[in-house]
């Protein structure tokens, strides 16, 4: 566990990703085979099942340190981690328990069949004899829940540096159901794997903002205009008979949309093309909310499938026949894409970005106000005489997005935030005016300084009306601007709006809460976008 | 019921007896101070009473002050109570101070740790009646490891940057723990550079005949080239500053009792968070109450809540009074005092 322990702290000791990455690497090189495939599997989420109840753990930690049980939950709630405030209550070790990370994970799976005594006793044990730092882990292995501030881009880097192998091999190599019980790491990183190659994508071009008014982009008809999808973006190939779906952050996620499986003997092999996988049901579009509810899980069960149905909304094509394609301009690959795509039986698992052309562009613009209406997020310009392009690249693609909706409202509930802002109210609950009630609607935990957030810490101290738990009710006195991407109806909330993606804009200082928005104004909102 | 020997008001800890105000956060007529901390000891009362060793830098930094000194342990009446200075082994100088009226004692403590720093004269147990305590850290996850281990961290954490081409950038408030800290530093690594807020109040100290490891006040003048492989010391609220830039490529540490926290460490973005505190950590706090032998305490900053509500049911009677004091805060917040001193 030392040099898991070591590992830890210097990840989390920088934000750095070149340092980051060299920490890996080294740990890569100092442990043996079954270490580092426990360290890859709890980098990609891969943890032992729980075999500890948690409130077990608090107790014993309470009683260990000789604290009342009120004390250490006081704690651990200003602390914000469990893992971390047992590690720092209990009494120093009385014993060096030297041991590797994989036997500390097999010891906690084999806690599993145990009586609750018998899981103290061990748990105990192993407290008595690790070190601050590793009974951290230790207690995180268990309790699960890991933030290193290291994404699973990062430990492919470094697993590609270390093993020698390309990033997009280690990228399909490590996708799927594996965990460090059922294979080695020799069979999951440096057995032959002749996929590898064909599952390989391109990088995304990614758009950059428009600045202001698109008047500066020249004639309206140079440009390939397109509503931009409230989805995500996702590469597909074909290839070898073989399909391979990949999302933007160059994760394979073939696995989770089962839909477009069929794909792999509809397009022709040697195609790659670039859209949005966009959750999409009777002929339009469903809002990402619905998309939202499947991804991040493990397994997509039959229930998902049907509650949230996705459809391919494809803008490009970079291979065709086998061939990189990217060099050919805007315009050949629309029309390479739009042949293809209309001799072929897709039934709907694929559909085509539509183009809009426009005189002028406040034609354009008036058009881009309806883009809330058919779930969109705005425009894409793409000009018709370029390349596909590598990265983020200013020039060539823009997005023209729609304003926020906004709303003025006043805070009266904060929470301390966890993790990077434990310690800080960070996390709010806004009101609009329903007659002289104000009616909570929403919260938001972004969208500040962190000068501001410690302002706000502070002035919550010296107002807060009530506690509830961590919760505390302050004096209405503030009123933030707050934007949101969309408004949908809720039967779970009081206010009976639900928002999309909302977060603080400004804090307005300059209006006293009287001037803050009513619940028919958001009614209002919820008749025209809901 | 006899009335308290000490009352919380709005302008202070006041002693209605003797009519003195122990740090006082409104002006007053008479102020006796614990130590020089901003908290502690405000400017604009007529008359201040405080240790000779720390009367130095409380003048410096409130100016032309009225201000008498005493020595620990020496006793003076003030309308026939007894008031003596007792060492709080928080800062230099820094003090508790005891008050003996009709039998009475109380104990108001300031701020105060209780590890030996070398600088500032050990904590000295008081008994007494009623104990007025800081709870700064007052939660069991606060345990402070012993400073050595923490100096070691530091000039490991220093020698790795000098062997990488860097400068090291380290943070502590610029009295107190800016001493400390370079008290603590391997000066056989490189020289030691000092932004000004720090270097001011070494000066102060280094006049009272205290030594210090040597140290270079940066100024507009000096050559940046000069930085890589050395340690600048500087006060929390130069974080961030554009002052700061010209020292890259830098590794930024901050030296500060919350920095024991995962959160807090992560939120600054510094490279390095060492645990150093000047106030009791919670072991210290629970030791220091138990060896006034206090049946009441009262508790003024930090955790108060939390603790008074231990402590009453340890069976100590406990409560709670607010004041301005800010205890560690400032060491990870913004400070304006701090920030007022850069600008000089």
């Amino acid at each position: 566990m030392k040099n898991f322990a070591n590992l830890f702290t210097r990840l989390d000791q920088t934000t750095k990703t070149l340092v980051k990455i060299a920490a890996l690497i080294e740990y890569f090189k100092k442990v043996d085979d079954v270490d580092r495939l426990w360290a890859m599997g709890i980098l990609s989420h891969r943890r032992p099942k729980r075999t500890v109840k948690i409130s077990l753990l608090r107790q014993w930690a309470a009683e260990i340190a000789k604290l009342p049980l009120w004390l250490f939950e006081d704690s651990y709630r200003i602390v914000g981690d469990l893992a971390e405030t047992i590690a720092l209550v209990l009494p120093p070790p009385v014993q060096v328990l030297d041991h590797s990370l994989a036997y500390w994970i097999e010891e906690i799976k084999s806690l599993g069949g145990l009586t609750d005594e018998e899981k103290k006793e061990r748990v105990l044990n192993a407290w008595s004899g690790l070190t601050r730092d590793e009974r951290f882990l230790y207690n995180k292995l268990i309790t699960g829940g890991f933030r290193v501030g290291v994404s699973q881009k990062l430990m492919m880097r470094a697993l590609s540096q270390y093993s020698g192998q390309e990033e997009s091999a280690i990228a399909h190599r490590l996708m799927g159901n594996w965990t460090p019980d059922n294979t080695t790491y020799a069979d999951l990183i440096l057995a032959e794997n002749p996929l590898d190659d064909i599952s390989k994508p391109y990088p995304f071009y990614l758009a950059y903002a428009v600045d202001g008014s698109p008047e500066n982009l020249g004639n309206p008809a140079e440009w390939q205009i397109e509503r931009k999808w409230d989805g995500i973006r996702g590469q597909v190939i074909v290839r070898g008979g073989e399909l391979f779906v990949w999302s933007r952050g160059q994760e394979l996620v073939t696995d989770k949309f089962p839909e477009y499986h069929p794909l792999a003997t509809i397009l022709p092999n040697g195609t790659v093309l670039d859209g949005e996988i966009l959750p999409f049901d009777d002929g339009k579009p469903l809002s990402f909310n619905v998309l939202q509810t499947r991804i991040g899980r493990k397994n997509v069960t039959k229930k998902i499938l049907e509650s949230a149905p996705v459809s391919l909304m494809v803008y490009d094509i970079l291979e065709f026949g086998g061939e990189d394609i990217r060099q050919k301009t805007m315009e050949e690959r629309r029309q390479i894409l739009v042949d293809l795509i209309t001799i072929l039986p897709t039934n709907d698992i694929i559909l085509l970005s539509e183009t809009l052309e426009f005189d002028s562009w406040e034609a354009a613009a008036a058009e881009r106000e309806n883009s809330r209406l058919h779930l969109s997020e705005g425009f894409m310009l793409k000009r018709k005489n370029s390349a596909y392009q590598i990265g983020r690249k200013k020039g060539d693609w823009w997005k023209w997005k729609v304003d926020p909706l906004t709303i003025d409202a006043v805070m009266i509930y904060a929470q301390q935030g966890s993790g990077r802002r434990a310690n800080l109210y960070t996390d709010y609950t806004f009101a609009v005016w329903d007659d002289d009630k104000l009616v909570p609607f929403t919260k938001a935990y972004s969208g500040l300084t962190d000068a501001e957030f410690r302002q706000i810490t502070s002035w919550v101290r010296k107002n807060t009306l009530e506690r509830f738990g961590p919760v505390r009710s302050v004096k209405p006195a503030h009123v933030f601007e707050i934007a949101f991407e969309g408004i949908n109806k809720s039967t779970r909330h009081k206010s009976g709006v639900a928002l999309r993606f909302p977060r603080m804009l400004r804090w307005r200082k300059d209006k006293p809460i009287k001037e803050a928005n009513t619940l028919e104004d958001l009614q209002g909102m919820l008749a025209v976008y809901g | 019921m006899k009335s308290d020997l000490l009352k919380f008001t709005e302008k202070g800890i006041y002693c209605e007896a003797a009519d003195v105000y122990i740090d006082p956060w409104k002006p007053v007529p008479r102020a006796l101070i614990t130590h020089g901390h901003a908290d502690h000891s405000r400017w604009g009362s007529k008359a201040y009473l405080a240790t000779d060793i720390a009367a130095p830098v409380i003048k410096y930094r409130l100016g032309d002050i009225k201000m008498e000194t005493i020595k620990f342990g020496e006793e003076r009446k003030i309308n026939g109570v007894k008031f003596s200075f007792h060492p709080a082994g928080h800062i230099l100088g820094s003090a508790q101070i005891r008050l003996e009226h009709k039998g009475e004692v109380w104990v108001a403590s300031g701020d105060y740790k209780l590890e030996d720093d070398g600088l500032a004269k050990p904590f000295e147990p008081v008994r007494c009646h009623t104990f007025i305590t800081e709870s700064t850290f007052g939660l069991p996850v606060y345990d402070w490891k012993p400073q050595e281990e923490i100096f070691a961290d530091i000039n490991a954490w220093w020698r790795q940057n000098a062997a990488d081409g860097k400068t090291t950038f380290i943070t502590g408030y610029s009295l107190g723990k800016a001493q400390r800290i370079l008290r603590g530093l391997d000066t056989s690594i490189g020289n030691i550079y000092t932004h000004g807020a720090v270097e001011n109040i070494n000066e102060v100290i280094r006049n009272q005949a205290i030594s210090l490891p040597e140290t270079t006040r940066i100024t507009r003048e000096t050559d940046k080239k000069l930085f890589p492989g050395n340690l600048i010391l500087a006060p929390p609220s130069a974080l961030n500053s554009a002052w700061m830039k010209k020292f890259k490529p830098v590794s930024i540490g901050i030296a500060s009792g919350w920095m024991t926290l995962r959160g807090p460490r992560r939120r600054k973005a510094a490279d390095r968070g060492f645990p150093l505190s000047d106030h009791v950590d919670w072991k210290d706090l629970n030791k220091a109450i138990e060896m006034t032998e206090a049946t009441r305490v009262i508790v003024t900053h930090g955790y108060s809540s939390i603790f008074s509500k231990y402590l009453n049911e340890k069976g100590i009677q406990a409560s709670i009074e607010n004041t301005a004091y800010e205890g560690e805060l400032a060491e990870v917040n913004e400070n304006a005092e701090e920030n007022k001193e850069k600008s000089d």
